[in-house]
């Protein structure tokens, strides 16, 4: 019986141990990062542009890096959406009865998913070479684009299932087409939608292995979709490799910018979905 | 007259435009799912080069690394990623399964309702984050603490330090569906087990366990994949040394790291891009199988339950 109790009671305690260890190196990350990267935070970090002698520690910021993210992540976001959205809805409305085509085409896009965005990066690399295109902003949105379908698909058809099929057997009811009846579940997804938004932003925006071949590096902020653009990443990534103190430096500032921005849209998407089930509960 | 033509005309437009975008999401959903198709057929055909030099048994088995003469033996690049991988699902699982049957097992509620945005937050960590976290924090640790008392002298970037980097960074992934899948154990099993006089961790391990094992393998099984194609992270605290690692204090140089360490000089050197996107195409082809097993299996007990 004793023998029992003391294995109950020590389980118990390594699940509590494992739990403390997988929350606490959360806040161990962040912890380091903000440690590390504090110092070195200045208001030119995140309102210039490299100057002259910026990767041997001179002045400037990194704001080609952030700008040039927001453009690669935005950009995919949007032409994720244009994809995404009629697939989601395709899925849950216009095949629904054949289950074996849903249930596989589901699994497509788990699996897509799963696939690394190196070889996203690869891909995408081989995509440009066919069309002739060089290291541009372009080439960037193209493969993070093909990055962040899985995921909008993925949220979108989980947020389109939670709708009551009521709601559009009585749409249907009243005469209307499948399309119109798509707008209707639609509009009851919108906060949905944004959540789905948030989560591909936040995946966009911190890739690095998809944009390494394709959307290259430039000091400058990019004025056309055929230029190459800087990423955040890939800025923090280049300065971390530098011997330079003040630019490794500068690095843990730059990943300082990267874990807030991406820590804002995770808590935001977070707080959406909640929203967002509590509603339909 | 004119009334009902108009009608019938707006039905018309109704039903013209509900085809159209039928056909539209059609495409959508068609262009999208053969992406899978495209990347294996694409990687393959770059890859056709090297293919025709070399063949698949001496590019995978070979340890002769000399892009300038031609030879490409991936040899070492996979042993780096089976031990990274291995190393990480070592540290990550254990620690994963405890903390799912916590969470759906004993935590109460609130304790719940904290502890899943804490997972969620640390998914929304973008990899080049995690690395820098490595070289900051578990390489100076290895370094100073752990390597002295086994080996006389490590730089601290090792495959132990890209296992303990990836473990991390897979735990999300390995908890949300343990947990998914301890939810779909159905509660009759917990309370039959608990009248007959099991303790609640004997009801778990007897009970809830055995029947999430095919639940857990699935996840096993994913962790690993992603654990496969992690780059950035792994490249930055691997210590990128293209020879087989002997110990977990080695450096090892794995497969999306090396495709990721040399994009820059991949077209100046001859079939060196085709071997590089073999390479890729070796991780997109494991990768996809460990895909498709997890998957099935997860899409089976789903049904099983729905059933």
């Amino acid at each position: 019986m004793k023998r029992r109790k003391f294995e109950e009671l020590f389980f118990k305690g390594l699940m509590l141990l494992a739990t403390i260890i997988i929350s606490g190196s959360l806040f161990l990350i962040v912890g380091t990062i903000f440690y590390k990267g504090a110092p070195y935070m200045n208001l030119d970090m995140i309102t210039k542009t490299p100057g002259g002698g910026f990767y041997i520690g001179k002045e400037g910021g990194i704001l080609n890096a952030i700008i040039g993210s927001l453009y690669i992540a935005g950009g995919a976001t949007v032409l994720g959406l244009a994809i995404s959205i009629p697939v989601a809805i395709f899925i849950n409305m216009y095949i629904n009865g054949k289950t074996f085509l849903v249930n596989t085409l589901r699994m497509a896009y788990d699996v897509l998913f799963g696939i690394p965005s190196i070889v996203y990066g690869a891909f995408g690399f081989l995509i440009m070479v066919c069309f002739g295109l060089r290291a541009s902003l372009l080439g960037g949105i193209i493969a993070v684009t093909l990055l962040v379908i899985p995921i909008l698909v993925r949220t979108l058809d989980e947020v389109i299932r939670t709708v009551p099929s009521e709601l559009g057997d009585a749409t249907l009811s009243l005469g209307a087409t499948r399309w119109e009846t798509a707008k209707v579940i639609l509009r009851q997804i919108r906060p949905g939608i944004f959540t789905a938004i948030l989560l591909s932003f936040g995946r966009a925006i911190g890739d690095v292995a998809s944009v390494l071949f394709t959307a290259g590096f430039s000091d400058n902020i990019p004025t056309s979709l055929h230029e190459p653009a800087a990423s955040l990443p890939l800025a923090i990534f280049f300065q971390l490799s530098s011997p330079v103190a003040e630019v490794q430096g500068r690095g843990y500032a730059s990943a300082l910018v990267l874990t807030v921005i991406v820590l804002i849209i995770t808590i935001l998407s977070e707080i959406c979905i909640r929203k967002f089930y509590k509603q339909k509960a | 007259m004119n009334y009902e033509q108009s009608t019938i005309e707006m039905y018309r437009l109704r039903l013209f435009k509900d085809r159209v975008f039928s056909k539209v999401m059609l495409v959508c959903t068609l262009v999208s799912v053969s992406v899978v198709l495209l990347i294996g057929i694409g990687l393959y055909l770059h890859s056709v080069p090297v293919l025709h030099k070399l063949s698949w048994g001496t590019l995978i088995t070979s340890s002769i690394w000399k892009p300038m003469k031609g030879l490409f033996g991936f040899y070492p690049f996979i042993m780096g990623t089976l031990w990274v991988t291995a190393i990480s699902i070592i540290i990550a699982l254990p620690l994963c399964i405890l903390t799912a049957v916590y969470i759906t097992e004993y935590a109460p509620s609130r304790i719940k309702k904290i502890l899943s945005p804490f997972v969620n937050l640390l998914s929304g960590i973008p990899p080049v984050i995690f690395g820098v976290w490595g070289v900051l924090f578990i390489i100076p640790l290895i370094q100073s603490h752990i390597a002295p008392h086994f080996v006389d002298f490590s730089t601290g970037y090792s495959v132990l330090a890209g296992g303990i980097v990836l473990a991390v960074m897979i735990f999300p992934l390995i908890v949300s569906i343990i947990t998914e899948v301890l939810r779909t154990i159905p509660q009759d099993l917990r309370d039959a087990s608990s009248s007959l006089g099991a303790t609640k961790w004997e009801t778990t391990k007897k009970v809830v366990l055995r029947k999430a094992l095919p639940g857990i393998i699935a996840a096993l099984v994913l962790a690993i994949s992603r654990a496969f194609g992690e780059t950035i992270a792994v490249l930055m605290v691997c210590g990128n040394n293209a020879v087989v690692p002997h110990s977990v204090f080695d450096p090892g140089y794995p497969l999306p790291a090396l495709i990721a360490n040399n994009y820059g000089d991949m077209m100046s050197i001859p079939l060196y891009d085709s071997a590089l996107m073999f390479a890729a195409l070796l991780l997109f082809i494991i990768i996809l199988l460990f895909n498709i097993i997890s998957r099935v299996i997860l899409a089976r007990l789903e049904r099983k339950l729905a059933a």
